[in-house]
């Protein structure tokens, strides 16, 4: 990890006035996203946590480059994003449609090497069978995603994403369609490759837990038009534990805020007033 | 597909009323120059087999109308690629195609006649023609269901223009255009008669028609079988390689049902 020196003034991924409204057939336009504004370091994960419907995903992909926002920038390393660059990857939520059913295991995640084309073929092979291995899936190359569980699509989707030595790794709810054991396996094996590769994870999720558990920073989003509601450093130790991290009462506090935060936003009601928040 | 056990029912069914006409025929329920004796038709195409009068005319229909088939199912992909992944292309030749679509085969053969004559170019070309349409149609509305999340993928990759159409769009849009082309299968084989019976020296139809002229009725039933088997055997060449070529669909579909 390389800190931006104090006198770099731009940070690594600046989102800066990021609006998106989509025009409805009559009437006034949606507005989804309003003025939201982020810097992230290089080498952290940030986690974007917010109401389901609040445009974290929207974000994401015009953060990605796949969707246009209404006005705004992004900016990778003081460079304006307008198509997708070749530092970021992003991971769909739905694995088994981004995941290619007519590609092997091997060629869909050689995919992103061939599509490069930087590589030769034998180190295209050589370096998918590689990745393969990384998220244990060895022994599953000539098979085809459908015939694998949603686990091990979503493996095969992270090495893909991985395959071709992206800097930024953006994951729309990755893990938001599998089994809950299954979801703790796949977090600790994005920690670990997080932690061996060092790349920059931006991690939209709905689950507080999960992010709090991942990130070095969690950002809360605002009900619709979205803005940021809430920037939490979170400051744990690594590595990680899925049930000691969880009972430690700092993860608790950063649970506290982050939850009452939400509530407050979504207007639920709670049971018993806590007092203070 | 057909469940294995009652398989023999479909063939059993065919012999029975292929013993039918060999019994109308010697009982004269039927008139037996029109009709003549099933075993007669069997004996005249065994002979023409034998003589190398069918296969020589089947080679030079086949030679058409898969010459046709070519040319109409690759430009059908091109032009229905085009379409789909690019707005003003549609909005060109939408109207155009709507317009030309519905006429059928045989009322611009006089006008392919015209134009390119009575040879092997008319015929091909109306094969390819009446082949084109269906492809067409059907890898458009392939393109325009390619998943989006599939797209999203491949341009988070980097892929663009023609690598996205050639690795994404088409493998995608593939299970459409195989429907396309196995629809055009049967239309280029109707298409390839009536050519060959409008204007031709040799090929099946002009086979058919010249020996229902010379009163040959064997031979015309033979002529006649032949398409059948012909037609039969294309079907089924066709259908293994799409089994083979789109396993993973049917794979694929399996493991999305619930």
């Amino acid at each position: 990890m390389t800190a931006a020196g104090p006198a770099a003034a731009a940070a690594y991924i600046d989102i800066a006035d990021i609006c998106k409204s989509y025009s409805s057939a009559h009437g006034e336009p949606t507005v989804a996203l309003g003025r939201v504004s982020l810097q992230i370091e290089r080498g952290s994960f940030v986690s974007i946590v917010g109401p389901s419907g609040c445009g974290k995903s929207t974000l994401l992909q015009i953060v990605a480059g796949l969707l246009a926002p209404t006005s705004g920038q992004t900016r990778l390393n003081a460079r304006p994003v307008t198509e997708p660059p070749a530092e970021f990857v992003y991971v769909f939520q739905q694995y088994t449609r981004s995941l290619f059913p007519w590609k092997t295991v091997e060629r869909n995640v050689a995919y992103g090497l061939e599509v490069r084309g930087r590589l030769s073929r034998s180190e295209i092979d050589r370096r998918a069978r590689d990745f393969i291995a990384l998220v244990k899936l060895s022994g599953f190359e000539r098979h085809y995603p459908w015939q694998l569980s949603g686990g091990m699509q979503q493996r095969v989707a992270i090495a893909r994403a991985l395959a071709c030595g992206p800097d930024v790794l953006l994951m729309d709810e990755p893990f938001s369609s599998v089994d809950s054991l299954t979801r703790v396996g796949l977090q600790e094996l994005l920690l670990r490759l997080w932690k061996e590769l060092g790349f920059t994870v931006v991690f939209v999720t709905h689950d507080t837990d999960e992010a709090i558990y991942l990130s070095t920073r969690v950002v809360a989003l605002s009900k619709p038009p979205a803005s940021v509601a809430m920037d939490l450093p979170i400051d744990l130790p690594r590595p990680r534990d899925q049930i000691a991290t969880r009972e430690l009462p700092a993860y608790l506090a950063y649970r506290h805020r982050i939850l009452a935060q939400l509530f407050a936003d979504e207007g639920l009601q709670r049971a018993a007033p806590a007092g203070s928040a | 597909m057909a469940r294995f056990s009652g398989r023999w029912l479909g063939f059993a069914l065919i012999a029975a009323l292929l013993a039918l006409w060999e019994i109308a025929s010697v009982l004269k329920w039927v008139d037996t120059f029109t009709v003549p004796r099933m075993s007669s038709v069997a004996t005249t195409i065994w002979d023409l087999l034998r003589s190398g009068v069918l296969p020589r005319e089947a080679g030079a229909s086949l030679w058409r109308m898969f010459a046709g088939y070519a040319i109409g199912v690759v430009s059908g992909i091109a032009v229905g690629m085009l379409m789909g992944s690019f707005r003003p292309v549609y909005y060109l030749l939408e109207p155009l195609t709507e317009i030309l679509r519905p006429i059928p085969s045989p009322a611009y053969v006089p006008l392919a006649i015209l134009f390119l004559g009575i040879d092997d170019e008319m015929k091909v070309f109306m094969i390819a023609f009446a082949s084109f349409f269906p492809v067409l149609l059907n890898t458009y509305s392939g393109v325009r269901s390619v998943d989006p999340v599939q797209l999203g993928t491949a341009s988070t990759f980097g892929a663009r223009g023609m690598k996205l159409l050639w690795q994404v769009v088409l493998p995608s849009a593939a299970p459409y255009i195989f429907t396309g082309m196995r629809i055009s299968l049967a239309v280029a084989l109707i298409v390839m008669v009536i050519s060959e019976m409008v204007a031709a020296s040799n090929g099946i139809g002009y086979f058919i028609l010249a020996a229902e002229r010379g009163f040959k009725v064997r031979e015309m039933y033979a002529g006649i079988v032949t398409l059948g088997a012909l037609g039969y055997g294309m079907n089924r060449l066709f259908l293994a390689i799409e089994a083979r070529m789109l396993a993973w669909h049917h794979g694929f579909t399996q493991q999305q049902k619930p």
